[in-house]
């Protein structure tokens, strides 16, 4: 053998203590999940991002690498998502008209959105019995990582917990939307992007971009941010009703 | 140089953004306030620059690849998952769907006597 097992590794070490590799992997798992979808009929049960994520998780505990580890190199990505939200702006802008032809129904069914998630999500989790804990942790589940983060840490939840709850409502949204459309014979793009970004955040947009259209991507980036705000002001009352 | 004016808006805004944040305390995070900051600024300036249009729609088309590396922080909470298995997978599993039907039905019943645009309606008979 020409390349003895210690040098070997010695780059592995090397490498994996770079951003490249782990920049790198996350690169190639995406364009993979993507053409396996493509190749599964794009299929929303198994949702590109989920898919991605999940290749991601196993290759990271085959490594044994840990999370901070490979955050140091897929944080570049991460960082991006700061502007990408103050993209949303552009797509909101070109439909102006319309969001403003419908803001009354906008506000409306976004609070009727927020009362329905948080009221669910803690009656059930109380239900199933759930601790306290948990409960106070899934109640922000539907708003985007960051502000759940800070309404759970409020509440007396779990905040890391919280932000690992979202994610996979953001994924479920993805995966039950078009079969609860079909349920309740919802078309317009509008409200069918509006509910996915009430329901399921990011996630929710980014699926409204990339599998519905621009009409309803725009509203769901709006739906993002308004039941962000409008959580952050309705949650902590609501939850003091069930005795928190 | 028109893209990296363009990404120099959108940062600009996300600056701005978490200024008024700290500032003023808001429970929201600073990006969102920066959608805001550029939605004011594209209604006084009446129309979107050609840079800030590439990079901007360059960025959303690939907004589920931002996501990735959040979602993969999941990993780190499965023992706390583990612990309330059941629960926490009926919750997000019936809270989600509800919340899905809840909002659609709400907003389509709000909005019915609004007029269409006819070209919504094929849009979503894609398979």
């Amino acid at each position: 053998m020409s390349m003895p097992a210690p040098a070997l590794e010695q780059l592995w070490v090397y490498l994996s203590a770079s951003p490249l590799l782990h920049l790198l992997v996350t690169f190639l798992a995406f364009m993979g999940a993507s053409y396996l979808n493509r190749l599964l009929g794009g299929t929303p049960f198994l949702h590109p991002v989920v898919l991605t994520i999940a290749i991601i998780i196993a290759f990271l505990t085959l490594t044994g690498t840990d999370y901070a580890t490979y955050f140091e190199g897929a944080q570049f990505i991460h960082f991006l998502l700061g502007p990408a939200t103050v993209a949303l702006a552009i797509p909101l802008y070109d439909y102006r008209e319309r969001v403003r032809r419908m803001l009354v129904p906008i506000l409306l069914s976004c609070a009727a959105g927020i009362v329905t998630a948080v009221t669910s999500a803690v009656g059930v989790a109380m239900l199933m019995g759930a601790s306290r804990e948990t409960v106070l942790t899934l109640s922000p589940k539907s708003v985007t990582s960051p502000i759940a983060m800070g309404i759970a840490e409020k509440l007396g939840g779990i905040p890391s917990l919280a932000a690992g709850l979202v994610l996979i409502t953001g994924s479920l949204g993805c995966a039950l939307g078009p079969i609860i459309f079909r349920l309740v014979r919802v078309r317009d793009p509008s409200v069918q992007g509006f509910t996915m970004g009430v329901a399921a955040h990011g996630f929710g947009t980014a699926y409204s971009f990339s599998s519905i259209g621009a009409v309803a991507g725009a509203f769901a980036g709006l739906a993002m941010g308004l039941t962000g705000l409008l959580t952050a002001f309705i949650l902590p009352p609501l939850v003091h009703l069930f005795g928190f | 140089m028109p893209l990296i004016a363009g990404m120099s808006v959108l940062l600009g805004c996300q600056f701005l953004g978490e200024i008024l944040v700290h500032g003023l305390q808001l429970p929201v995070p600073g990006p969102v306030v920066g959608m805001v900051v550029l939605l004011v600024g594209l209604m006084i300036n009446g129309r979107v620059p050609t840079g800030l249009r590439t990079s901007g729609e360059g960025l959303l088309r690939y907004l589920t690849l931002l996501f990735v590396p959040a979602g993969v922080g999941i990993m780190v909470h499965f023992d706390l998952i583990k612990a309330d298995f059941w629960p926490i997978t009926v919750t997000l599993v019936v809270s989600t769907a509800l919340t899905l039907a809840v909002t659609a039905k709400v907003m389509s019943w709000l909005t019915r006597s609004i007029p269409r645009d006819p070209r919504d309606e094929w849009r979503e008979e894609r398979p």
